[in-house]
């Protein structure tokens, strides 16, 4: 388990992160959500070590990080860079050896990593020569090429198409089945929300939410529904304990003050018509997100 | 968890991974190995030229006196003038209208060779038993010649340091550009990513250096200036274990200026104090060859020690323990700089944007 205690870290005199606190469990895919500037790439390169932090400390399964642990870890800044003039092979290779494998070692996981990605024909090519989308397929390789403890992922999907955003969804959730703790940034909401087990929102350099999805979607959750009927739902308006936040024709998105009243709205509706929905909603992760950040 | 456990790579097999792909990723470039060619056909052509020039002297004249002309004939590989007097001879020599003279004198031979600095070998060894010899002045180097090794060693210096350099700097840069930086922080620490740099330009700014020096060598050996080389050859020894450490030196200074900028359009002008440096020693070898005063003090000082040292040793005017001395302040800086050019190295590496302020880069 990764865990961050109250980092703070200053740029000057600008507060770029205030007591920032979350952990990423071992096998939890964790989403990490903010705006830009928000803090997600410092709180990163502080998890990594590239950034020192100004007070807090970072600590791997109870104990703090050295130097030596993090080459352990598996990272991808968030500005894209690998060798333009180098065969993608022979960086990988490079990487992989930097962090302590052998070449027979790098080699072999940098193929196979290769083969996975779908990028095993372009191996030998310089990175220069790929299109962007297969630069963003090698830079993924390069975090993974060490067979890493952590990963600390920034934007790994950005630039990939649908197909290549599934088998990179699916390498990653390979290293969650193995306990991997994995920690993603991502501005893409819905992928957020359909890949994440936890997630943790930062704005203004502070966490303003973390927690499993589930819980914090129970946690936002509101007494809203939705209701399709076949007539009009007009009469919506006037009844009593109902806040209607948007209406047309028969379809209504409305607010109830507790969950009886909500009871008492679909008798009704069953009995002026047909109801073809009715159901209560849960807010979208980027409805939680406008609301926490706020 | 199944992964397998790699050890992280200890500070000198982290430093070589990063000087090996310097190296390879050089020795790559099309540029750099046609550039390395020009210089050394360069090289050649200049030693063989100047070879050329000097194997085909007209026919060494001698003078001789009285006696000693028939010495002098019976040598054979001389045209013989003969000389009214012992002084006359002298003229003769002092003027430059024959390599030496030979007159009456004492010693198993009979005779007395008398030349202008050195020894006439062709002369001395004609005799089965050395024959006594009086030089007209001490031993000093032909001006002509002096120029020629200043400018080589000036032109040497200038060139490696400026390509190897510029090297280190566009690969500092190259890794700010592309972010790969990053990556690499969080493999290995910034000081095995400087010292892998550092290391790895050198060995091919060093190998540069051996392979220039031996073609000149070798150049020299075969087309028979074996005596200019046994002149030259100390003072390149010298030039090439100066080099080795002031090299070092500029290294660790271009890389730590570089790393202050993000584009590789603004490479050139925050390294060309650097470029200064390098340029500088060049022009005064150059200019001052035979200023003794300018030439001690470039011996001494770190940046234009590696051609000033190497200029005296050739002149002759250095004392045994002076390149050593020498040599010992040029270590000795290089190590302050490459303390204080690390610390800007590690301070400008995530600084992307803007240029690094020097305060800024230098703050710890």
């Amino acid at each position: 388990m990764l865990e961050l205690n109250s980092i703070n870290r200053s740029f000057g005199d600008r507060r770029v992160l205030r007591d920032v606190s979350f952990t990423v469990g071992s096998g939890r895919m964790t989403g990490f959500v903010g705006g830009n500037g928000a803090g997600k790439t410092t709180t990163m390169r502080v998890i990594l070590g590239v950034l020192s932090a100004d007070s807090g400390t970072v600590t791997l399964n109870g104990s703090e990080l050295t130097a030596e642990r993090r080459t352990r870890f598996g990272y991808m800044p968030e500005e894209r860079g690998l060798y333009p003039k180098m065969r993608v092979l022979e960086q990988l290779v490079y990487l992989g050896r930097l962090h302590g494998m052998t070449q027979e070692q790098a080699t072999a996981s940098a193929d196979s990593l290769l083969e996975r990605l779908g990028l095993a024909e372009r191996k030998n090519d310089t990175v220069e020569s790929l299109s962007l989308g297969n630069q963003q397929r090698a830079q993924i390789a390069a975090a993974l090429v060490h067979d890493p403890e952590v990963l600390v992922l920034d934007e790994p999907f950005s630039g990939l198409d649908p197909i290549a955003v599934e088998t990179v969804m699916s390498v990653l959730k390979d290293y969650t089945a193995r306990g991997v703790p994995v920690l993603f940034s991502s501005h893409q909401l819905d992928i957020v929300e359909r890949l994440c087990d936890d997630l943790v929102v930062i704005a203004d350099g502070e966490i303003r939410a973390s927690g499993s999805r589930e819980g914090l979607r129970t946690e936002h959750a509101r007494d809203r529904y939705e209701l399709h009927t076949d007539g009009d739902a007009g009469w919506l308006r006037s009844e009593p304990g109902v806040t209607v936040v948007e209406f047309a024709g028969g379809y209504a998105l409305f607010d109830v003050d507790d969950a009886e009243t909500a009871q008492r709205v679909l008798r009704q509706a069953t009995q002026k018509g047909a109801v073809l929905k009715f159901s209560p909603q849960h807010p979208t992760l980027s409805q939680i997100f406008q609301e926490v950040i706020r | 968890m199944t992964t397998t456990k790699y050890t992280t790579p200890g500070m000198a097999t982290g430093t070589w991974l990063v000087a090996e792909r310097e190296i390879r990723m050089r020795l790559r470039s099309k540029a750099f190995l046609i550039s390395t060619g020009i210089l050394l056909v360069i090289v050649l052509a200049s030693v063989v030229i100047g070879g050329l020039m000097g194997a085909n002297p007209p026919k060494d004249k001698l003078a001789a006196v009285g006696s000693a002309v028939a010495v002098a004939e019976s040598l054979n590989a001389f045209e013989v003038v003969e000389a009214k007097s012992v002084d006359e001879a002298r003229e003769l020599v002092q003027s430059g209208d024959v390599e030496s003279a030979v007159v009456p004198g004492e010693g198993p031979t009979g005779v007395t060779v008398i030349a202008l600095d050195r020894a006439p070998s062709m002369v001395v060894a004609l005799f089965g038993v050395s024959p006594d010899v009086e030089l007209l002045e001490s031993d000093a180097q032909d001006d002509f010649l002096v120029y020629i090794v200043a400018l080589g060693f000036g032109l040497v210096f200038f060139m490696s340091a400026l390509t190897f350099g510029s090297t280190i700097a566009q690969s500092v840069v190259e890794e700010k550009q592309t972010r790969i930086v990053e990556i690499l922080m969080a493999s290995v620490p910034v000081r095995v990513l400087l010292a892998g740099k550092i290391l790895g330009n050198s060995i091919l700014a060093f190998a540069q250096i051996v392979l220039i020096a031996a073609l000149a060598g070798v150049g020299m050996l075969t087309t028979g200036q074996d005596i200019l080389l046994a002149d030259v050859g100390p003072s390149i020894v010298w030039f090439a274990v100066f080099f080795a450490f002031g090299f070092v030196l500029l290294a660790a200074l271009f890389a730590a200026t570089s790393a202050l900028v993000s584009r590789m359009e603004d490479v050139g002008s925050v390294t060309s104090p650097v470029t200064m440096l390098v340029m500088i020693p060049y022009f005064l070898v150059i200019f001052f060859n035979n200023n003794p005063l300018v030439l001690a003090i470039m011996s001494y000082v770190p940046f234009s020690a590696p051609v000033g040292m190497p200029m005296r040793v050739f002149l002759g005017t250095a004392a045994w323990w002076e390149p050593l001395l020498s040599l010992a302040l040029l270590i000795v800086t290089t190590i302050g700089v490459v303390a204080v050019g690390s610390r800007m190295y590690s301070n400008g590496l995530l600084k992307t944007g803007a240029r690094v302020k020097l305060s800024e880069a230098l703050a710890k």
